[in-house]
């Protein structure tokens, strides 16, 4: 006969447990209703599949260990692996705890109140071990809370100058949270204490709680208040960023079943959104919070809005979509597709009509896509036709004369229906081509090419194909001797993941120097297309601090793989701004490497 | 009572003129120069609008002027140092020292770098060339493409680094739309086969006979005026320009290939101007050129006491103005000395 495990005070947890996971399957239950239909079926395929294993373990490691905060910064990532981990470790431990020792069924808040249910040292497989373990999985969370506490009030010693606003339910919810860990102390203390019992951390703090306090009355209250402040977090829980907490694990097993964002899929966006921790580590990566003072629209902030569906307008469009907060947030949300899903909100659709655009298509084995920007820098047109003419490449000049837009900077204000037909006329002439790539010598106009097209051919942004033309010999080149560091622009970088080709083309050309501000962790350059709204002066403000920080090593060159980059930098740098096809174009060795092929063919036929 | 001297640092035509007027007035004058010879850029103008009087008439008389026993003039000078005394300023120059009672800063305009507007070409295609590049032609005689062809069009883009958010100078440098117009009427006269095209965003003439001039520029010599700002330009095969620019009064976009672009590149405040304001420590305005005690009572104070400025390191400012100003200037300096 079991014992009879029962106290009121277990009941604001237990009920408030049974709230929680009720609301819970029937949020998540709508979400997967709510899925369209492939989604839906991802997910009942998905479910017995290997890709459910993926899942669990991107969960332990991110979920509960945080690696990618231990990037961000080794203090912060310890505070919140101490928190998530050592508070499963506590709960599975005791799980496991209470199992041995009930030997066999027991009520399921019974391991949460183990040490009042089972106050005295007992004989058990391995008790002492697991009050000794149970002692210390505790002093590892509170070292967390101790951390959390004084990130709230200091936090640039956990590395975040600054931290998200919070609102007043998060608050609330907040400092439940907070108590949970102490109040599990002091309950387990004093109990113990009464008990002489406990490990080295409850059994010494209850003996020494024991000489001036009443242990014996407050030890009943201890638990209620432990309780309570358990089902007071467990209530608010769905109303506030620990939402997060479940909800997080949620996505990551949809989108190990394959489910993604793109741009028109709400559902998943609403998981995204209720998976955000407003840890608030974008605020610190956004060049407009730390170069041009603008405080109220960085992701965190947002994604806030859209929960408790406030006006978002403005913040929607107050963006660089540099994309640097996508690359460190912790639960890799898709933030530039988010936003850019409430651009096409705000933004009224307009008739376009591309009819003064002729369609008139030329055969060629290469097309090449100057873009715009490419255009307004003349520099790097002419040094891509220079190259383009030495590679003995057919090539097509496309946007020569009148090409049109790309449809990308439609796209990035919203105007969804008229990049797609823009697209779709430039596409037609392209494929009727025949050509078998596509150079794009502007990322804006790469990325689009890239992804929204689908032209059946490769799709090279200039770096690639410059990369290849020298590992081809279809170019030779001369070193220069001159000192490059490279940016990174970022939709070439974070937004297309194309690092390494235009570094091993300034390494063939110059001496590449290397900068902190590299790769994931580039700057923008402040003259990003995407945003709407900025001010011309704090664009400017950015493109300075940038290059500030881009010259610490003092190169003589900066070059760069985008025209608008190079167009904003120009004119606030001391240092000379260079594209990379214009470094290539100057170490072009004149002599072609077909001239010289066609100099050796002549003697057979004469 | 010693003679009281006054530095004059800049012989442009505003320190060319305030030094004939403070002379006459009984000063000693010491004008400061940094180029081998005086007139600044008055020696690049090959006519002066509206009337078309040759620049050469004007730096004449202006010559005349500061031959002057009271005016002692060094060339191939610059002010390397500055140190503020009680009443007066001792300035190091060329390794010698001087006091001036009284200093007058005439340091003008640099013409504004068009190549920072690679949009345009400047610097890339030969056939783009600025406005100062189209008044050396006219000394020469003879407009023609770096091809050595006679152009058959011609256009003229305004407001190149004015009233230009991104390349930072939101003011009007005044007096491009003039010069493009004065500079079309001379091509015509010169060529009149050519055509001529200019592209504006506003046409302002602000001065007396310049609307007559603009009148005459269409009526008279059928230059064409298209109200839209040149977007970008490339060159053909040929070397000559293909421009993409919009005709906003039309409301279309436009394409039009030319033999010769020329660029209407404003005033920016002098690389001097920059270096004195510091030497000084004079104030600038918003705009970076000098800033004035008041704007309207005391124009020619700058704010430092016994600092006086004149003519285009003040604002944009055409030939008549500059001289009109610099004998502003020469007044309020007499009145500062004496009291």
């Amino acid at each position: 006969m079991q014992p009879n495990y029962f106290d009121p005070f277990v009941l604001p947890f237990t009920l408030s447990m049974f709230a929680l996971l009720t609301f819970l399957v029937f949020k998540y239950g709508s979400w997967i209703y709510r899925f369209g239909a492939s989604d839906r079926k991802k997910v009942f395929k998905g479910f017995f599949s290997r890709n459910s294993w993926l899942a669990m373990k991107e969960i332990f490691m991110e979920g509960l260990l945080h690696r990618k905060i231990f990037k961000t910064n080794r203090r912060l990532g310890y505070m919140h692996m101490s928190l998530a981990f050592g508070w499963f470790l506590l709960i599975v431990v005791g799980a496991i705890e209470a199992h041995t020792f009930a030997k066999g069924s027991s009520p399921f808040y019974f391991p949460i109140f183990f040490r009042f249910f089972v106050p005295g040292t007992h004989e058990s497989f391995f008790s002492d071990g697991f009050t000794q373990l149970m002692d210390l999985l505790l002093l590892f969370v509170l070292s967390g809370l101790f951390l959390a506490v004084l990130k709230r009030f200091k936090s640039v010693w956990v590395g975040q100058t600054k931290t998200s606003r919070k609102k007043p339910i998060d608050r609330v919810v907040l400092t439940s949270l907070w108590l949970i860990f102490p109040l599990r102390l002091l309950a387990e203390s004093f109990t113990s204490g009464i008990h002489h019992s406990g490990g080295f951390l409850t059994g010494s703090l209850g003996t020494f709680f024991g000489v001036f306090l009443p242990i014996n009355q407050l030890a009943y209250p201890a638990w209620w208040a432990y309780s309570l402040a358990l089902g007071f977090f467990f209530i608010g829980l769905p109303f506030t960023r620990y939402m997060h907490i479940p909800t997080e694990m949620v996505l990551i097993f949809f989108r190990n079943w394959g489910i993604k964002l793109g741009v028109d899929n709400p559902v998943l966006m609403e998981v995204e959104i209720n998976s955000c921790p407003k840890c608030g580590i974008c605020i610190d990566t956004c060049q407009l919070s730390s170069m041009a003072g603008i405080h109220n629209t960085q992701s965190v902030y947002f994604i806030q809005k859209l929960r408790y569906h406030e006006d978002y307008n403005q913040v929607a469009e107050s963006c660089l979509m540099c994309g640097r907060c996508e690359a460190v947030c912790p639960v890799a949300i898709d933030l530039n597709s988010i936003r850019l899903m409430h651009r096409a909100d705000v933004s009224a659709t307009r008739e376009e009509n591309f009819g003064f655009i002729p369609v008139q298509t030329r055969t060629a084995d290469v097309i090449y896509f100057a873009g715009c920007m490419t255009h307004l820098t003349p520099t790097i047109k002419n040094s891509m036709v220079k190259i383009l003419n030495a590679s003995g490449d057919k090539y097509w000049f496309f946007d020569k004369e009148q090409g049109a837009c790309c449809g990308r900077p439609l796209k990035l204000a919203g105007q969804l229906e008229a990049a797609r037909e823009l697209v779709e006329r430039n596409r037609q002439m392209m494929m009727e081509s025949g050509a078998r790539m596509l150079v794009a010598s502007c990322p804006i106009c790469y990325k689009t090419f890239a992804e929204d097209y689908h032209l059946g051919m490769e799709v090279l942004h200039h770096s690639q194909y410059l990369e290849r033309l020298m590992a081809n010999k279809q170019i030779s080149v001369e070193k220069l001797e001159v000192s490059a560091v490279y940016h990174d622009p970022c939709e070439l970088g974070r937004g297309s993941g194309i690092y390494e080709s235009p570094r091993a083309v300034v390494q063939n050309v110059a001496k590449l120097k290397s900068s902190v501000y590299q790769k994931e962790n580039a700057l923008c350059c402040g003259g990003s297309i995407a945003h709407l709204t900025l001010p011309l002066e704090k664009k400017k403000q950015i493109a300075r601090e940038t290059l500030r920080l881009l010259t610490v090593e003092h190169p003589q060159v900066i070059a760069t793989g985008c025209p608008l980059c190079k167009k904003s930098f120009t004119g606030e740098s001391g240092t000379k701004i260079m594209d990379i096809a214009e470094l290539v174009a100057k170490a072009l060795v004149a002599k072609p490497v077909r001239e010289a092929a066609k100099q050796q063919k002549e003697p057979v036929y004469l | 009572m010693t003679m009281k001297t006054i530095a004059i640092i800049g012989a442009g035509p505003a320190g060319m003129e305030a030094s004939g007027s403070l002379a006459r007035l009984g000063y000693h004058v010491v004008l400061i120069e940094k180029e081998a010879t005086v007139g600044g850029h008055l020696k690049n103008l090959f006519q002066l609008f509206p009337d078309r009087r040759p620049g050469k008439e004007i730096l004449t008389h202006l010559v005349q002027t500061i031959k002057h026993p009271g005016i002692q003039i060094k060339v191939n000078s610059e002010v390397s140092e500055v140190q503020k005394l009680d009443n007066s300023f001792a300035l190091k120059i060329n390794e010698e020292t001087m006091n001036a009672d009284a200093v007058l800063v005439t340091t003008g305009f640099d013409l504004y770098d068009a190549t920072e507007k690679e949009e345009y070409g400047y610097g890339i295609y030969p056939n783009v060339i600025t406005s100062a590049d189209l008044e050396q032609m006219f000394h020469n005689g003879k407009v023609v493409t770096e091809e050595g062809k006679t152009p058959k069009r011609v256009a003229f883009i305004h407001c190149v680094g004015s009233r230009d958010e991104k390349a930072g100078n939101n003011y009007c440098s005044k007096v491009c739309c003039v010069t493009a117009v004065k500079q079309a009427i001379e091509i015509k006269e010169l060529l009149p086969e050519t055509e001529v095209f200019c592209y504006y965003m506003d046409i302002r003439m602000f001065g007396p006979y310049y609307e007559e001039l603009y009148r005459e520029a269409q009526e008279k010599w059928g230059v064409m005026f298209i109200r839209g700002k040149l977007s970008e330009a490339s060159q053909n095969m040929d070397g000559s320009i293909l421009m993409k620019a919009e005709d906003t009064l039309a409301g279309k976009p436009l394409r039009m290939n030319t033999d010769l672009m020329v660029l209407m590149a404003g005033m920016v405040p002098s690389a001097s101007s920059k270096k004195v304001a510091q030497q000084f420590k004079m104030e600038e305005g918003q705009n970076r050129f000098f800033k004035s005690a008041d704007n309207h009572y005391r124009y020619n104070e700058s704010q430092q006491m016994g600092v006086f400025i004149a003519g285009a390191c003040v604002a944009p400012m055409n030939i008549t103005d500059t001289i009109a100003n610099a004998r502003a200037a020469a007044v309020k300096i007499d009145e500062y000395l004496k009291n």
